[in-house]
């Protein structure tokens, strides 16, 4: 059947020599680039507004076992197992709840993100050096103003690591999307109707896989440069 | 200091008492002390003691079970514990300086929560750094990680006397220091005390330490009771129990003598002999002194030999012959180290020197042995024994 | 209210499959596992536990072989680096590296410049599953106590000594908290194969238009069942592998854990 759809696909293709051959076109790139750019909005659409949620979600919960430390199993046992479950089983699962499109899409990314934004904050609350916290307590500092003076600075690398795990996973899980009904680039590296040559045409994988790859290593390096900036105090050492 | 200086307060527990759930003994039992305003106390004791649980009540870290305790003779059960520890200063051993803060921030902290404006408290800072022997425009934007283990001690207890609290807490605050500079520290912190007179709980595990910096130490013994509640010189004179007197050490006596110096004792008077002097005269101020020998002076009275039978032959005094002088002790030395020298230079007395270098006196074993008996309450108090022209020196503690 | 979405009633019902009647989806997709009926385009007869069952082997022998391969290949090169304290950059950043590639674009390269079958379906869960157990692995020997190490060393263990003895066992759940990371990534990939003509339990969920939304979801849930049993499966071992002494608290007790819950140290 593959085949039958392989066979199907040349002959949609229009264009020079090099990709009725399928080799790697350059030009047929350049003359195609254009068919790619909502999807990488799209896929950055779904990344942003699922790592956000995620966060949120994360964050809330993360605080919340903070204050009440048995929470931490059970929410790290159930935002586990929606991890373990594998992203396509996900959005086909969700398929008859949330219906086809970016909200099946959405919901399955956010699921994901959790057990990994759960785990980097809760560690990085749990790693704040418990002789700080006791001098800041000592000092009369309130539980919210060392939640946020000391705690959450302290535990800011923590976080963004966590985060930088999350971004890069739901950049690679989202080109999955499309078996939710959801855009993104893993509709132009799969499908046929996409226009631009489906999985076996060696240009258009290049091109949206490599976009995908490309965009994960950006937001990685985005968040990288952010967490320089935002934390001096790291950089410094003994003199 | 600022107009801003409150008053030190006095502090006392009344009958305070810890007990966890669940545990069989409590932490703290039925405790009462009281601490003069401006007075150090050390709470000293093994681990598990219950020492720091006593501290760690005051500014309401710790929930007192039974009892109170008052600071400056109001209940620190009425207080709002965040505003109460704003008015208490905490340092401790591991610092808790704030890593993600520079040293200038961290001393502000509590200024800032108490709403003091910018420039006052860029000014406190300042004050502050200097007063710890530290250059304000070196150390203030540095971060935690940028400094010596010495120096983070030193933040610590400047930021605890941030907002000139009327007590100090201190649990261990130099017990992660290597032995030579914490006594740096200690001398530092005594001198500073002897300025600022703040009321200060300080608890340590060492005995020393509690006896240097004490004006009173209370000995607890688990499971958190007071063992004796006396001055270092009392508490080393008399120990009240067994488990005190094991605690002190077996060299109690010796450590004793590190409380007294050789000015606050009665020297041996001796003759003194110069150059030319009559023999027969020296022979007789022999017989006024505590001592068979002379000692030969030169022109500024300092000493030089010993004049025994067999030099004061002839007429009058000669040079350059009898034993030597040695070993010189200072007026300002502590006994322990004076009786030191006199038992490295295997003998039983020694001339004692003013600032000069003039001799004053002879120190022998048995001035030495006196002083021991000497009662508690003429032992001086451990702040005057800071010699006051100690220097630190720069990168004193980069071995940290 | 879309749960109530109806199973359409699919034609013929020569091939005595038999046609499923009309309700609620998610029951439809449990029907589609436990009995067979006929294609949504009709003419044959899927579903039913000989097929489920026959996917799901096929399911788990490639992911099986891959995770084996990678286990190969990453525990020895993870401890021997981690050991050596070398390799550091390449060790850390094989994770990173392997989660910024989505499994979807590494499938697709292989697909469209080496070809579809077996054996580059499995080449392509190789490379998915090495990176998570190659810097765990890592990881584990790094954080073992040099101090230990130093001891070891000093009461006269060999090198090798002191890998087999020492560090391996203390680097075992850290180990096993990778292979459980690589062997669910693993799994969940497998789902994607038919995209390079390899029947996986993916294979109903991937041609909709012979199985329907029955079948995909039927699969999908199988597929969500068995990543769930082999992680919990794995998360016993990685308990089972920590060594008693760390495992143990000072008063002598065990500390109470669940299978669900046992910590995925990754990095």
């Amino acid at each position: 059947m593959i085949e039958v759809l392989a066979q199907i696909q040349f002959e949609k293709r229009t264009g020079a020599g090099c990709v009725a051959e399928n080799g790697f076109c350059p030009s047929w790139i350049a003359n195609n680039i254009n068919k790619y750019w909502t999807p990488l909005l799209e896929h950055i659409y779904l990344t942003v507004v699922s790592l956000g949620l995620g966060f949120l979600i994360a964050f809330s919960l993360a605080l919340l076992a903070h204050r009440r430390r048995w929470l931490t199993g059970p929410i790290t046992g159930v935002t586990g197992a929606l991890y373990t479950v594998p992203s396509v089983a996900a959005f086909l699962l969700l398929l008859p709840i949330t219906g086809r499109g970016n909200l099946t899409a959405i919901v399955a990314l956010v699921a994901y993100t959790l057990l990994i934004l759960f785990r980097n904050i809760t560690t990085g609350l749990r790693n704040v050096p418990a002789d700080v916290v006791d001098a800041a307590r000592g000092m009369g500092l309130t539980d919210g103003q060392i939640l946020r003076q000391v705690e959450l600075p302290l535990a800011l690398p923590e976080i963004l690591a966590g985060v930088r795990i999350a971004l890069t996973t739901t950049v690679g899980l989202a080109t999955l999307a499309f078996f939710a009904g959801g855009g993104g680039l893993g509709k132009q590296i799969y499908s046929e109707s996409a226009g631009t040559g489906g999985l076996f045409f060696k240009s258009n994988v290049v091109v949206a896989g490599g976009l995908a790859v490309l965009l994960a290593a950006f937001g990685d390096l985005l968040i990288l440069g952010g967490q320089r900036l935002a934390l001096p105090w790291r950089r410094v050492t003994a003199t | 200091m600022p107009e801003t200086t409150p008053d030190a307060a006095s502090l006392e527990f009344r009958d305070v008492t810890k007990r966890y759930p669940g545990a069989e003994h409590p932490a703290v039992d039925d405790l009462s002390l009281e601490v003069a305003a401006g007075e150090i106390c050390v709470l000293v004791g093994p681990s598990g003691c219950g020492k720091t649980t006593a501290m760690r009540m005051v500014n309401r870290l710790i929930d007192i079970t039974e009892g109170d305790i008052l600071v400056g003779e109001q209940s620190v059960r009425d207080r709002k514990p965040s505003e109460l520890r704003r008015e208490i200063g905490y340092a401790i051993q591991q610092t808790g300086l704030f890593p993600h803060h520079t040293v200038g921030d961290n001393i502000a902290t509590v200024p800032k929560l108490l709403g003091w404006d910018k420039d006052r408290i860029r000014e406190r800072v300042d004050e502050l750094i200097e007063l710890i022997s530290l250059d304000p425009d070196e150390v203030r934007d540095r971060f935690p990680a940028q400094l010596s283990g010495g120096q983070r001690q030193r933040i610590g207890v400047a930021r605890s006397l941030a907002a000139d609290p009327r007590i100090l807490l201190m649990d261990e605050p130099f017990g992660a220091i290597d032995p030579i500079n914490r006594e740096r520290l200690q001398n530092e912190f005594l001198r500073l005390q002897a300025k600022l007179s703040k009321t200060v709980v300080f608890v340590t595990h060492d005995i020393d330490e509690a006896i240097k910096m004490g004006d009173r130490i209370a000995v607890m013994r688990a499971p958190g009771k007071l063992a004796q509640y006396a001055t270092p010189a009392e508490m080393l004179l008399n120990p009240a129990n067994e488990f005190v007197e094991q605690f002190v050490g077996a060299d109690r006596a010796l450590k004793r003598l590190a409380l007294q110096r050789v000015r606050d004792i009665d020297l041996w008077k001796v003759a003194h002999a110069r150059v030319g002097d009559r023999v027969r005269e020296v022979r007789t101020r022999i017989e006024d002194s505590d001592l068979e020998l002379a000692m030969l002076l030169d022109d500024e009275g300092r000493p030089q030999h010993w004049l025994d039978e067999r030099e004061l032959q002839g007429e009058t005094v000669e040079a350059d012959s009898g034993p030597e002088a040695t070993p010189v002790v200072e007026l300002d030395d502590v006994l322990r180290d004076a009786l030191g020298y006199l038992l490295s230079a295997e003998t039983q007395f020694g001339p004692v020197v003013d600032d000069a270098g003039r001799m004053v006196g002879v120190l022998s074993m048995e001035v030495i042995s006196h002083a021991l008996h000497m009662p508690a309450d003429q032992v001086r108090s451990s702040t005057d024994l800071i010699p006051e022209d100690e220097e630190l020196l720069p990168g004193e503690d980069e071995a940290a | 209210m879309s749960l109530l979405i109806l199973a359409q009633a699919t034609g013929g019902g020569s091939l005595g499959c038999g046609n499923p009647p009309q309700r609620p989806i998610f029951i439809d997709a449990f029907d589609f596992v436990v009995k067979q009926r006929e294609s949504v385009s009709g003419g044959v007869c899927i579903g039913g536990p000989k097929e489920i069952l026959d996917l799901a082997a096929t399911h788990l022998l490639i992911s099986f072989i891959a995770v084996a391969i990678a286990v190969l290949i990453s525990v020895p090169l993870g401890l021997y680096l981690g050991h050596k304290g070398k390799g550091e950059f390449m060790a850390i950043s094989a994770s990173n590296v392997g989660r910024a590639v989505p499994s979807l674009a590494l499938l697709a390269f292989f697909v469209a410049f080496v070809g579809v079958g077996y054996v580059n379906v499995i080449l392509v869960l190789t490379l998915l599953a090495i990176p998570p157990i190659l810097t765990n692995a890592y990881v584990g020997v790094q954080q073992v106590d040099r101090d230990l190490v130093g001891a070891a060393r000093g009461m006269g263990l060999t090198e090798s000594q002191i890998i087999r003895q020492v560090e391996l066992p203390l680097a075992m759940p850290t180990v096993f908290a990778g292979l459980r990371t690589s062997a669910v990534a693993v799994v969940a990939t497998a789902t994607i194969a038919p995209l390079a003509n390899v029947q996986s339990l993916g294979t109903p969920i991937i041609t909709p238009q012979t199985y329907g939304l029955a079948g995909q979801i039927g699969a999908a849930l199988v597929v969500a069942l068995i990543t769930l049993v082999i992680d919990a499966g794995l998360g016993r071992a990685q308990r089972l592998s920590t060594p008693k002494g760390l495992t143990i608290n000072e008063r002598g007790a065990k500390r109470r854990r669940f299978a669900f819950l046992t910590p995925r140290t990754e990095s």
